[in-house]
């Protein structure tokens, strides 16, 4: 099943090109990285995806239906969620906050009860609590349980805002450079963890320059230059796509 | 669960205070002051989830609370409405109105929606200002007794308790919206815009809700306030009276309810303890003000709290 479809999709900021005709697809419940230097185009698609950007030109579908002209809010509603490269928390919330306002849709929002304080309001921020407690446990999170975000460090934030992307039960998971500043130890747990999720039936679309963690993890890579794809497979055929050696990993050099 | 019990314990202390407060004030004129702390403090509650949570300013509030104080004046004198009726009509009208300007002014941000919001104080100040034959112009107007029926609240001591009890309410709502799905989407958007909307938090929409809400605050506080002093003038949509409620919020400390009510019952009390003061008195009054802001720059409430090693909301 394709759970995204991208089609001659371009984006241009006043003449420069960040993404050029680019169409690929990406199958549902698997582990697919986008992967290319700096200035490739990357976080400019995730931004196109989740509809933070308008495209100049071209196409997305998401699970089937259009929704290139929808807004991010409705995407989210439809089953996207992503983390950032450069950390977007709540910082003047408390950790499990963060992860707890990822349920915003699933819960009751309406403004009349929640300020009489219903019994349902009351069931709704349990249920919503307990969810986020679970998360943060799932992510390796349980130390910060009671803490101010404000208070974390940059691996652990980087950690929370894939618990709070989870929070929502997204169908299409965009994690932008979840492992970068991360030593070692950390980047194998977010290996684990990426691994985990996509059991869990979410596809997952990765960013990474870490080439040990896209190459390990990754069912399916696209390697995109200039915004235009320079190459598509599994880790073996890119590793081995001469186009790839050559603009990417250097001439003459073999991937770890 | 901790956050639970201060909820409580805040909601408690607030009781208290103004249960025992009566036993201390000495005469009528001090009944006064209280009554306008507490409505002062109402008008801070609501501000505060604009300004303390959601991270939008407003400098235009000052208006609503004279539209609801005009709308209970009017309403009951002119059309002849009982009072709890006109207020509740006032609240209605300007909660619609709230509604209608608040997706064009809150898609601003920072300065240009606080020049936006500042408009709008303005122009409701003009109206009430120019309006001679409904609003009684400069000169304002007088209010009937709030009543029903045979039933009337004239002596400000009766007032104290009122206040006092919508303002306990109005605590009450903020800390149970604060606590919700609503009050994680407004301190959301707050904290990134951007992360709130792939959250699925439709942004726009919880920026106008939480801007009518404390609009109808104000202007309920208003109504309030047009009934316990009989006479409203168009001084109240003044924007002064706008900087003073931002003040109030901000001194106390912004994203805290409790804090709001303390900044309140500081910026209307400290200028009748400074009186002695003479001239000198908003030169005290503005160097308090500036030494608060740079030994404590979140607000009294949350920087007290640290202190004392707790975290209040």
């Amino acid at each position: 099943m394709i759970a995204l479809a991208v089609n001659r999709l371009s984006k241009e900021f006043g003449g420069v090109v960040a993404v050029a005709e680019l169409s690929f697809t990406i199958e549902a419940g698997r582990i697919h990285s986008i992967i290319g230097p700096n200035g490739a185009g990357k976080t400019t698609l995730f931004n196109l995806i989740t509809g933070l950007y308008a495209p100049t030109a071209g196409r997305i579908e998401f699970a089937g239906e259009d929704v290139t002209a929808l807004p991010p809010v409705e995407r989210a509603m439809r089953g996207m969620a992503r983390t950032f490269q450069n950390l977007q928390i709540f910082f003047n919330m408390t950790a499990l906050e963060n992860v707890m306002a990822g349920r915003h849709l699933h819960i009751d929002t309406r403004l009349l009860p929640s300020l009489l304080r219903l019994p349902s309001v009351t069931r709704a921020n349990r249920a919503a609590r307990a969810t986020a407690r679970e998360l943060m446990v799932s992510v390796g999170l349980e130390s910060y349980l009671d803490a101010d975000a404000d208070a974390m460090p940059y691996g652990a934030l980087k950690r929370l805002e894939i618990a709070r992307a989870l929070a929502a039960d997204p169908k299409l998971l965009l994690l932008d450079e979840p492992a970068a500043g991360l030593n070692p130890k950390e980047t194998s747990e977010i290996d684990a963890l990426i691994q985990r999720i996509a059991a869990g039936g979410t596809t997952v679309v990765l960013v990474e320059h870490d080439m040990k963690l896209v190459m390990g993890v990754s069912d399916h890579i696209l390697v995109l230059d200039h915004g235009r794809r320079l190459a598509e497979g599994t880790a073996s055929e890119v590793r081995a796509d001469p186009a790839v050696i050559r603009a990417y990993l250097g001439a003459g050099a073999h991937a770890a | 669960m901790d956050e639970a019990r201060s909820r409580w314990v805040g909601l408690a202390a607030l009781a208290a205070i103004i249960a025992v407060l009566p036993l201390l004030l000495p005469n009528n004129f001090y009944f006064d002051v209280a009554v306008k702390i507490g409505l002062n403090a109402i008008v801070c509650v609501g501000l505060n989830l604009l300004i303390g949570y959601a991270g939008q300013i407003s400098l235009g509030h000052a208006g609503f609370f004279a539209l609801g104080a005009y709308a209970s004046a009017l309403l009951t004198r002119r059309v002849g409405l009982p009072a709890p009726l006109a207020m509740l009509a006032g609240a209605a009208a300007i909660g619609l109105l709230a509604f209608v300007v608040a997706r064009p002014i809150l898609r601003l941000r920072g300065h240009y929606l606080a020049m936006a919001t500042l408009g709008l104080g303005i122009i409701i100040s003009i109206v009430l200002n120019r309006e001679l034959d409904v609003t009684g112009g400069p000169d304002g107007t007088s209010v009937p007794a709030f009543g029903l029926g045979e039933w009337r609240i004239t002596r400000v001591s009766d007032w104290y308790w009122v206040v006092g009890g919508a303002l306990l309410l109005t605590v009450w709502l903020s800390l149970n919206v604060i606590d919700s799905a609503v009050g994680r989407a407004l301190r959301a958007l707050h904290g990134s815009e951007i992360a709130a909307t792939t959250i699925g938090i439709d942004t726009a929409r919880y920026k106008a809700r939480i801007f009518v809400v404390s609009a109808v605050i104000a202007s309920l506080a208003g109504s309030l306030f047009a009934h316990a002093e009989r006479f409203v003038t168009p001084i109240e949509a003044g924007f002064l009276r706008s900087i003073e409620f931002v003040t109030m919020v901000v001194l106390g400390g912004m994203a805290s309810t409790f804090g709001a009510v303390v900044g309140a019952a500081i910026l209307t009390a400290l200028p009748q303890a400074l009186a002695g003061f003479h001239d000198y008195k908003h030169v005290a009054l503005g160097g308090i003000l500036i030494g608060v802001m740079i030994f404590m720059p979140r607000g009294l409430v949350p920087t007290l709290s640290q202190m004392l090693g707790r975290r209040t909301r």
